[in-house]
């Protein structure tokens, strides 16, 4: 069972408190009747799929009940950051750097 | 009884013998035996039977890691279980075991013609022999696979004993409690950490057990261990017995099974059989130590023949001679030393063979001044003897040439191919192995868990030196959590230091082809299997583990996975990094279904949600069903009433009188804000602005994608706030849905989201006389068609009570939802229900419901649509707000497969036989093309107990809406059924009935 840090309560809490949401940074266009077909079908259905540090969404649904963002690595399972959903997209090499 | 014990030897407690029974025969041990050691104490080696070949099988290890003598176990009523390891079970007075695999008994077994039969078993067999003819699949085949199938018998009875769980947190768990791990746990121990130390035996002291003879700081072995396990209890480590760390998952989460009452008589009240431990540890140190490796030769497995290491714990651990004549062979040094113990303790040790021509020179002095024969650079060919090992032939090898064989008496053969690292829970953290050439095994190399592995279990040997590197390991992890701890240094005196070489298969004079040298004793692979797999083109080690079973049975391949991968290797003619290692998977042993589950049992299991009202339709006979979570009262039978009868009944009187409905479990949110209206507008298909307040509407919500996900009716309360409902097993879907577009997709809306489903009890009655039921109760609102029409609703009070009052209807009659404070609930229902006696009125459940609904044509989530159905697909286009500029799914709907005229579209279906469909019917446009027919649709409601005069079904049916009145066709197993595309609505087409009358 994996520990997440919520980056809202500011708490590294044990997984069965959050759920999954999928890929993080995927914007729903503001006027989606203007999108074609081919935008459409890229916001719909295409992800990433990547192997290694994956942005992705979590929510703490038993406790704050945010979303929020996360870099976690989906190889190792080990979570880069966590943080508030709206902020900027972390710079992928600082963080690993970080780790290492 | 105790023939084989020897006196003064063993930690069993002679002063207490304990009685069980095997195969229904009495046998004494002592407290501290196993049913294996107790068993081979009174000479009895034979105590299973293999799984494909059904060969006489006894004990070949003395610990967990077993293949052969799996047993049942019957530890009183209700307590059986099979596939036992019988060196793992302790024995008490009045336990009853039972071998397996058997038929009619143990020595004489029918089965053990497969043994005869053995071309047939091949590797692959699976896929071979069973193949053809086709016809014999059925009737031969696959019942001798199913009877043969599996060793033990599954119990029968519902399991008596309670399982539990418990959390456990600490600075550092040490895995394995032999001299390694008491190393580590003594530099840990003292230091203000938390330390916990686990042994899945019943003692501590791992190879120190079957090693009483060596000096350890110059005190006797066992002195040292019983003071030093005294010693670190007293510094607060926490020691665990009996207790297997199972497995080892992210962040340094290990699951530990312990085992609570399998070795005692008698059970103690409130005490779980066993107790999965999950533990999350700061550092973890992994000293699991290595287990022994059989040799590969022609008659392996006879009883009598073990792992030499395995002797030498049977005799020093639990007293007990293996065999009065052992041989004994070996390609490692540390076979020679059990080869002494046995002659010292007064065996008579027949040969030592060893596959090498370089033995170390002490080894062969001790060996001669024992007067033990010696045969270096020798082979072992054949063995004999059909329930137990009579006679062993040895043959010298000369420059890799086989020499003329030579048979010697024995009554036990010793074996050992030397030794593998346990790298079970290292593999569980991804750890990454190295293979060493020397060793000839897989060593460990990175983590990426906090972890540290020591002893044997990296490859080193001797017990000074593990003794020293549990201690530094260990300080190197104290390190990282900012200990600083200085590795104690240990003096071990008389230590069995030794190395060994890594074999194939054993050279023979004999046919390859006709070799019964198993690797995996457990599923009966021969050497010979895992070469035809290589033959027949299989490359990878994983590839070749499934198409011979090698290393797939409950014993994981502990014993078998090097042998088999050395062998698959050199069929390959590649080095076996390059043909892999299959992945070590938890649960290290085999495990109850019991731990795992725990308290989850029974009532248990899940959580089940009651309304207010539930006690009422309890005690009033309902009967209930599961829908989510929630418990609804299905229908409620009156004396003699089946199901259809009484939906049949609660129809009637509904849609003549009034039904009353629990429609508590309906979900509800709040939606209040400044931007409510907005949000709604974006989130729902339907125009929410022009609403009025006290007016409600029927709410559609899509994905993004543009299917439907659910609806319900939605009132507006006041400008600001809305009564969000949904259905009752899509509220906290819906809830999660509407957060998630709120927090991250319009953060900017003022909106604030709540799930009220539990705070209202909701009281829906329908039929003619709902409104003049209602009226007395409702003192402030005239419930007129003027006043209070269809689709209208209001804060007011109900028979005292504060309530929100919706008129709806999911009937197609004149329908009222009362919400009044959840914990009211009874007893408004209970005040109209005495109120309705006059009116006839009738309590119905979900069954009616569903009915009365699908008479009107209205969709139910989740059965009219499947997440793959539009508003389109349904005819409810009206129900989409056009002049939005945006709504969830809106796009969606745009997509060119969303606007196809021939989607599979929901229509009403009359049979023309006028028999029911049966739910999930596949329909078929032509009844008379060939099979496979292509299905252009399926039934997705469908009754016959309703108001209608005949039953009615909905389908969804390609291109449905342009085929009013066409035929489309049923085909089921007996006959097919015709039946007519129609309207989806049967009752009341101009919903006239939904009118209140004005009273005359």
């Amino acid at each position: 069972m994996l520990l997440i840090h919520c980056p809202y309560c500011k708490e590294t809490l044990p997984e069965v408190e959050f759920s999954y949401a999928g890929e993080a940074h995927i914007v729903r266009p503001d006027r989606p009747a203007d999108q074609t077909d081919e935008q459409w079908e890229e916001f719909l259905f295409l992800r990433s799929n990547v192997k290694g540090p994956h942005f992705e969404r979590w929510r703490h649904l038993h406790g704050c009940g945010r979303f929020f963002n996360a870099v976690r690595d989906t190889v190792t399972d080990r979570f880069h950051a966590t943080y508030k959903a709206g902020e900027t997209r972390p710079d992928l090499s600082e963080l690993l750097k970080d780790e290492t | 009884m105790n023939k084989y014990r020897v006196k003064g030897r063993g930690r069993v407690d002679t002063s207490t013998p304990v009685t069980f029974t095997f195969d229904g025969k009495s046998y004494t041990g002592f407290k501290g035996d196993t049913v294996a050691s107790a068993l081979l104490a009174s000479g009895t080696h034979l105590m299973g039977r293999s799984f494909k070949y059904h060969r006489p099988r006894g004990p070949v290890a003395a610990g967990s890691e077993e293949p052969n003598a799996l047993i049942g176990t019957r530890r009183g009523p209700g307590r059986f279980e099979p596939n036992t390891r019988a060196t793992v079970q302790e024995i008490w007075d009045g336990l009853k075991t039972t071998s397996q695999n058997k038929f009619p008994s143990l020595k004489w077994d029918v089965g053990a013609v497969n043994d005869a039969a053995y071309m047939m078993f091949s590797a692959g067999f699976y896929y071979k022999t069973f193949m053809w003819p086709r016809s014999f699949w059925d009737k031969v085949y696959e019942p001798f696979i199913r009877a043969a199938a599996g060793l033990g018998v599954a119990p029968s009875e519902e399991d008596p004993d309670t399982y539990a769980s418990r959390n456990l947190h600490c600075d550092v768990l040490i895995v394995g409690a032999g001299p390694t791990g008491i190393a580590a746990a003594r530099t840990a121990a003292g230091k203000g950490l938390s330390v916990v130390l686990v042994d899945e035996n019943t003692e501590m002291g791992g190879t120190l057990l079957s090693e009483p003879n060596m000096d350890i700081d110059n005190i006797p072995a066992w002195d040292w261990l019983a003071a030093e396990l005294a010693s670190l209890e007293a510094a607060g480590v926490k020691m665990m017995t009996r207790t297997t760390a199972i497995g080892y998952y992210h962040q340094n989460f290990i699951g530990m099974v312990e085992k609570l009452t399998d070795h005692l008589p008698n059970l103690p009240a409130d005490t779980p059989r066993e107790r999965m431990w999950h533990v999350r540890a700061k550092h973890v140190v992994l000293a699991q130590g290595a287990l022994e490796k059989p040799l590969i030769f022609h008659g392996n497995d006879r009883p009598g023949i073990m792992l030499a290491g395995s002797a030498q714990t049977y005799l020093n651990r639990y007293g007990v001679k293996v065999g009065t004549v052992p041989a004994v062979v070996t390609s490692h040094d540390s076979a020679w030393y059990a080869a002494f113990d046995l002659h010292d303790a007064g065996a008579a040790v027949q040969v030592i063979v060893d596959t090498r021509s370089n033995v170390p020179e002490a080894l062969r002095d001790a060996a001669k001044s024992r007067n033990i024969s010696i045969k270096i650079n020798h082979t072992v060919t054949a063995t004999s003897g059909r329930l137990r090992i009579k006679r062993v032939r040895i043959n010298p090898v000369t420059d890799g040439n086989v020499g003329r064989g030579e048979w010697i008496n024995c009554d036990a053969l010793l074996m050992s191919g030397g030794w593998t690292p346990s790298l079970h829970l290292f593999s569980h953290t991804k750890g990454s192995l190295d293979w060493n050439d020397d060793l000839s095994t897989f060593l460990p190399k990175d983590t990426p868990e906090d972890c540290v592995i020591a002893g044997a279990s990296r490859g080193l040997w001797g017990i000074e030196t593990v003794l020293a590197d549990g201690a530094a390991r260990a300080a190197a992890s104290l390190a990282k959590l900012g200990v600083s701890a200085d590795p104690q240094s240990y003096t071990v005196t008389h230590d069995r230091t030794g190395s060994g070489e890594t074999m194939r298969e054993l050279p023979t004079d004999k046919s390859a082809g006709k070799a019964k040298a198993f690797v995996d004793y457990q599923n009966d692979v021969t050497a010979k299997d895992l070469r035809l797999a290589v033959r027949e083109g299989m490359r990878s080690i994983e590839h070749v583990k499934r198409y011979t079973t090698n290393g797939m049975a409950t014993d994981q391949g502990k014993m078998s996975n090097i042998n088999g991968l050395n062998i698959a290797a050199d069929a390959l003619g590649k080095k076996q990094p390059e043909v892999g290692l299959t992945t070590f998977r938890p649960p290290y042993t085999p495990t109850t279904f019991g731990a795992f589950a725990g308290y989850h049992r029974g009532d248990h299991f899940e959580v089940e949600r009651k309304t207010q009202i539930d006690s009422w339709a309890s005690e009033e006979g309902a009967v209930f069903e599961p829908v989510g979570q929630w418990r609804r009262a299905r229908y409620f039978p009156q004396a003699g009433e089946d199901m259809d009868a009484a939906v049949r009944r609660e129809c009637a009187a509904t849609r003549a009188g009034v039904g009353m409905f629990d429609a508590s479990t309906l979900g509800k949110v709040e939606v209040v804000g400044p931007d409510a209206v907005e949000f709604m507008n974006r989130m729902y298909t339907n125009p929410w602005t022009k609403l009025a307040n006290g007016r409600c509407r029927y709410g559609l919500l899509l994905g993004d994608d543009g299917y439907i996900i659910d609806d319900g009716v939605i009132g507006r309360m006041s400008q600001d706030r809305f009564h969000v409902t949904t259905t009752t097993g899509g509220a906290a879907r819906v809830l999660n849905m509407m957060e998630d577009y709120l927090q991250t997709e319009w953060p900017d809306l003022n909106v604030w989201l709540t799930s009220t489903t539990e705070q209202w009890s909701t009281i829906a009655l329908n039929g003619p006389n709902a409104a003049k039921l209602l009226q007395p109760f409702v003192e402030d609102t005239l419930l007129t068609e003027d006043v209070f029409p269809h689709m209208s609703c209001k804060e007011c009070t109900v028979a005292g009570l504060p309530a929100r009052l919706f008129r709806v209807s999911f009937t197609g009659e004149i329908g009222f939802e009362i919400n009044v404070p959840a914990h009211y609930g009874r007893t408004l229902w209970e005040q109209l229900w005495s109120a309705g006696q006059d009116l006839g009125i009738t309590a119905y459940g979900t069954e009616t419901m569903h009915v009365l609904r699908a008479e009107k044509g209205y969709i139910i989530i989740g059965q009219d649509t499947d997440g793959t159905v539009t508003p389109y697909d349904c005819a409810m286009g009206w129900a989409i707000g056009k002049k939005k500029p945006d709504f969830v799914g809106m796009r969606g709907l745009a997509r060119p497969d969303l606007q196809d005229p021939n989607r599979k579209q929901l229509v009403g279906l009359l049979t023309d036989d006028q028999s029911k469909l049966e739910e999930g019917a596949q329909i078929v446009f032509d009844p008379d093309q060939p099979i496979p027919m292509t299905m252009v649709g399926h039934v997705t409601s469908s009754y016959d107990c309703g108001t209608t005069d005949r039953p009615i079904a909905m389908a969804l049916v390609q291109g449905g809406h342009a085929k009013m009145g066409e035929k489309v066709y049923i085909p089921m197993s007996d006959r097919t059924i015709s039946a007519t595309i129609t309207e989806t609505v049967f009752v009341d087409p101009d919903n006239s009935r939904l009118k209140i009358q004005p009273q005359v």
